[in-house]
């Protein structure tokens, strides 16, 4: 699914990578405020959805190749995370949802995660 | 080639800049990208514990042709148990750092899953040298 068909469903506005995110295809997506586990845990293609707003998570996301970060929660990332998803190619949104409605309406709109670790 | 990067304590803008960076060069070197990606998740591990729990400390990346040695050096408390340490979930990570999404105690089980060997070796108040080492494919440079 398109980074901006993502978008859509869960009315996130795009922070940064609006050119990015039209030709972003994303296959699954892990919803976690643990990097730890991020790192342990996460495949390709995979569309990341947190409510932590720190660099860790550029840097974690830069290390494992995750191109779409969502903040869930209207959590607002700072000018330095803009600045490292711009010269990163990370593409950056933001929703009001909460975590669990945001996962439940991508999953509900065919986004299926890895089903067991 | 050896690279040296210097790890600080507790800045968490700067932790994971060594990993960054070595990902950035090993990619520019033709590496195969799932090599890449083990060196890079087990030396951002790395580099977190130093900055958590090392109170700083510094890191050296040698590349040979056959393979890619890490050595993470810090002075910090030591590990008290390693056995224990390399236990999934297990952590003594305080609550401002599992706030930051770290502390999930994976550390060192993702160290030890994604390098070819791991060696620790750690003195209590004196401080931990992480050696890990990555086999590069026959035939790469």
């Amino acid at each position: 699914m398109r980074a901006t068909e993502i978008a859509h469903i869960i009315n996130a506005e795009i922070i940064t990578g609006k050119d990015l995110a039209d030709n972003l295809d994303i296959g699954t997506a892990c919803g976690s405020d643990l990097m730890s586990d991020v790192i342990a845990f996460v495949k390709e293609r995979v569309a990341l959805l947190t409510g932590l707003t720190n660099p860790q998570v550029l840097r974690t996301a830069d290390l494992m190749d995750i191109r779409l970060i969502i903040f869930v929660r209207g959590k607002k990332p700072s000018e330095e995370m803009i600045q490292m998803a711009r010269e990163q190619g990370i593409v950056l949104m933001r929703t009001r949802d909460s975590m669990f409605v945001a996962c439940g309406k991508l999953y509900q709109a065919g986004i299926k995660g890895d089903s067991s670790y | 080639m050896i690279i040296e990067y210097t790890i600080p304590r507790l800045d968490f803008s700067a932790a994971g800049k060594a990993s960054t960076d070595m990902k950035r060069r090993l990619t520019q070197l033709g590496l195969p990208p799932a090599l890449i990606k083990r060196v890079a998740i087990a030396m951002y591990e790395a580099e977190m514990n130093i900055a958590i729990h090392g109170g700083g400390g510094r890191a050296e990346v040698e590349i040979s042709h056959d393979g890619i040695m890490t050595r993470f050096i810090d002075h910090g408390p030591g590990i008290a148990d390693i056995e224990l340490a390399m236990q999934e979930g297990y952590s003594t990570a305080p609550e401002e750092i599992r706030d930051m999404g770290f502390g999930a105690g994976m550390g060192l089980p993702n160290m030890k899953k994604n390098a070819d060997e791991l060696i620790i070796q750690s003195e209590l108040n004196k401080g931990t040298t992480v050696q890990m080492y990555f086999k590069l494919p026959v035939g790469e440079q």
